[in-house]
């Protein structure tokens, strides 16, 4: 007997992979650009939707993955997808430096220095810091990716890379969620005091929450390097924080489907507002404090998790 | 030596005007918990405000330049904190009993909002204020020549900052305030009305981030629809530097942050001067996690 679960995941399976056959070349860009914020976002989810801490500076780590891409793809001629790896850890190894000596901070302090960060790393590539960055003009030049000898240039078949990439996260993560470290992320989310009383090195899982959300964003970065093979620094500014932390409150902080109709409202929404032309942010903002007010949890919270309990103990305590 | 002086008064002057924003943030964010994003382009619409207000009644004109400005500030400042009480009941009111970062999101959105409406109403171009409101003067101290709009700035920021300190610790409704930032649980039952002081804080707050906004119009002439969240970052920069929910920590946030990102443009690099302000910042702040002023919270269990 086949289970339900199995025969939508079938269907949306069947649907993702013909969809761009349906579609032209412009819409299907969007929804590569959909699936990059919605990886995006949920990288982002484990820091701020798991572990509960306010990171408003996601862009900064999307950015050293995408300018590592761009340099040692345009410097050394590396093909760009063997990067991936690379461009993980040095966003991981940076979030690490970073987050090393601020991770104690409390709540709003945090999100400050996050933005600081996200700031500084724009000022920084602006300021064409060693030589490498290219200024505010950015790097030109990326590589396509090359994919078993076929390259990757059309918005399709961009898509089918975008698509696995994320069919990949989401499976991983969805691990993740599911495993001790998971947990030990609610619970520090939950009561911090409490998971530090019953053996959980705080400090050690926000900064490997921290370190994960952010190899996975500088990955994503490589990916949009070789999507745009242009970068400059003003894609990586507070502003694309912004879009990204909003996806994950807005859809659903610490649910993965949450995450993804997120991303697909707050990158999609505003296509859709495309004939309003220069009024388009206003009504995309008025529509983010409305969806906030009307759904204050998010438009598709997480499930309360259910753990089935031995027979005999539900049975004493007449269950919940 | 002249350069140092004449770099500490600007950056005393622009510090100032941090400090006033910062005021806005850090009140909210006393009582509420909140972090209001959309101050900032409270700030922005001050600026706005005050060019038409001068421009229209041409108030400089009739009145003398210090009167005119003085009438067009309070005008400013009446209408911001209209604006600003209009956003706490729509954007922030209903999420009161929600997630914390529930209520950030409606502030990212309400100022996406209000940018952009700015930005329908006067266009996305510079706009200037006029060269002539204020009389070029410089007055000559310590040796070197200080423009007056400098001395005024920080004067006028510091009788304001007086003014809400004073209004603050020792007036029955500023006890009021401080009691509802404590424990608003505690104030509501010693018959405190919470929702009044929050709403007073959201008159209070916006009303000086609108005078600021028309100060950074009278001191760089220059005003354009995205210029809010650069000093309203700044300015919460300063907030957190000061320690946020701290008043008196917000007034020596901003003074300091102007101060040091003056003398950082100078000394060490132009084009890294919003860098350096974010480094003390985080250099702060893993010294003193709770910023300068901040009480050390300790952990509930």
């Amino acid at each position: 007997m086949i289970q339900p679960k199995t025969i939508a995941l079938i269907i949306t399976t069947g649907i993702l992979v013909s969809l761009p056959h349906f579609l032209n070349p412009y819409w299907v860009d969007v929804l590569n650009n959909i699936g990059i914020y919605a990886i995006l976002g949920l990288s982002l989810n484990i820091i701020v939707g798991h572990t509960g801490l306010f990171n408003l500076g996601h862009a900064s780590f999307y950015a050293v993955g995408a300018y590592t891409a761009a340099i040692l793809n345009t410097k050394y001629q590396i093909p760009i997808l063997w990067l991936i790896p690379v461009c993980g850890l040095s966003a991981g190894l940076f979030a690490m430096i970073i987050a090393r000596p601020i991770i104690h901070l409390r709540g709003d302090y945090l999100c400050i220095v996050t933005i600081g960060v996200n700031e500084i790393v724009r000022i920084a590539l602006i300021n064409n810091v060693f030589g490498l960055t290219g200024g505010s003009n950015g790097i030109f030049g990326i590589d396509r990716p090359n994919v078993f000898g076929m390259t990757i240039r059309t918005p399709m078949e961009f898509y089918y890379l975008i698509l696995v990439f994320g069919a990949v996260t989401i499976f991983l993560f969805r691990q993740l969620e599911y495993s001790r470290f998971g947990r030990a992320l609610n619970y520090l989310r939950e009561d911090e005091t409490a998971a530090e009383g019953s053996g959980i090195n705080t400090a050690h899982y926000k900064l490997a929450a921290f370190v994960v959300g952010a190899v996975w964003a500088g990955m994503v970065g490589n990916i949009y390097a070789a999507k745009m093979t242009i970068i400059s620094p003003e894609s990586f500014a507070f502003w694309e924080s912004v879009i990204i932390f909003a996806i994950v409150i807005l859809g659903g902080s610490g649910s993965i489907p949450g995450v993804i109709l997120g991303a697909v409202l707050i990158v999609g929404l505003p296509e859709l507002f495309r004939d309003l032309a220069s009024a388009r942010m206003f009504f995309f903002g008025a529509a983010m404090v409305a969806m906030m007010i009307f759904r204050t949890q998010g438009i598709l919270p997480p499930r309360p998790r259910q753990y089935a309990l031995p027979q005999n103990h539900a049975s004493e305590e007449g269950g919940k | 030596m002249e350069q140092f002086l004449q770099q500490l008064t600007n950056g005393l002057a622009v510090g100032s005007i941090y400090a006033l924003i910062a005021l806005g943030y850090t009140m909210v964010y006393g009582v509420l918990k909140l972090i209001n994003f959309a101050h900032s382009e409270l700030v922005t619409l001050g600026a706005y405000l005050g060019l038409t207000l001068l421009t229209s009644f041409a108030l400089t004109d009739r009145m003398g330049p210090l009167l005119g400005i003085l009438l067009l500030a309070v005008m400013v400042m009446g209408l911001i904190a209209l604006v600003g009480a209009m956003l706490d009941r729509v954007a922030y009111r209903p999420l009161r009993q929600s997630p914390r970062l529930s209520a950030v999101v409606s502030a990212l959105g309400a100022s996406i909002f209000l940018q952009n409406t700015i930005m329908l109403i006067y266009g996305a171009r510079f706009l200037n204020y006029p060269h002539d409101i204020l009389p070029k003067m410089t007055i000559h101290m310590m040796g070197i020549d200080v423009p007056l709009v400098r001395i005024l700035i920080l004067f006028v920021s510091l009788v304001m900052m007086g003014g809400l300190f004073f209004f603050i610790q020792k007036t029955r409704i500023g006890t009021a305030i401080r009691a509802a930032a404590i424990d608003q649980g505690a104030a509501k039952l010693m018959g405190i009305d919470v929702n009044r002081v929050v709403l007073l804080v959201f008159l209070v707050g916006p009303a000086l981030g609108g005078a600021a906004g028309l100060m950074l119009g009278l001191y760089y002439g220059q005003i354009n629809f995205t210029m809010g969240w650069s000093y309203g970052l700044k300015a919460f920069t300063a907030a957190i530097l000061g320690g946020i929910g701290n008043i008196p920590g917000a007034m020596l946030g901003g003074l300091l942050l102007g101060v040091i990102e003056a003398m950082g443009a100078t000394y060490i690099s132009f084009a890294w001067k919003d860098a350096i302000a974010f480094l003390v910042l985080i250099l702060i702040l893993i010294v003193r996690p709770t910023g300068l002023l901040g009480e050390r919270v300790a952990e509930k269990v």
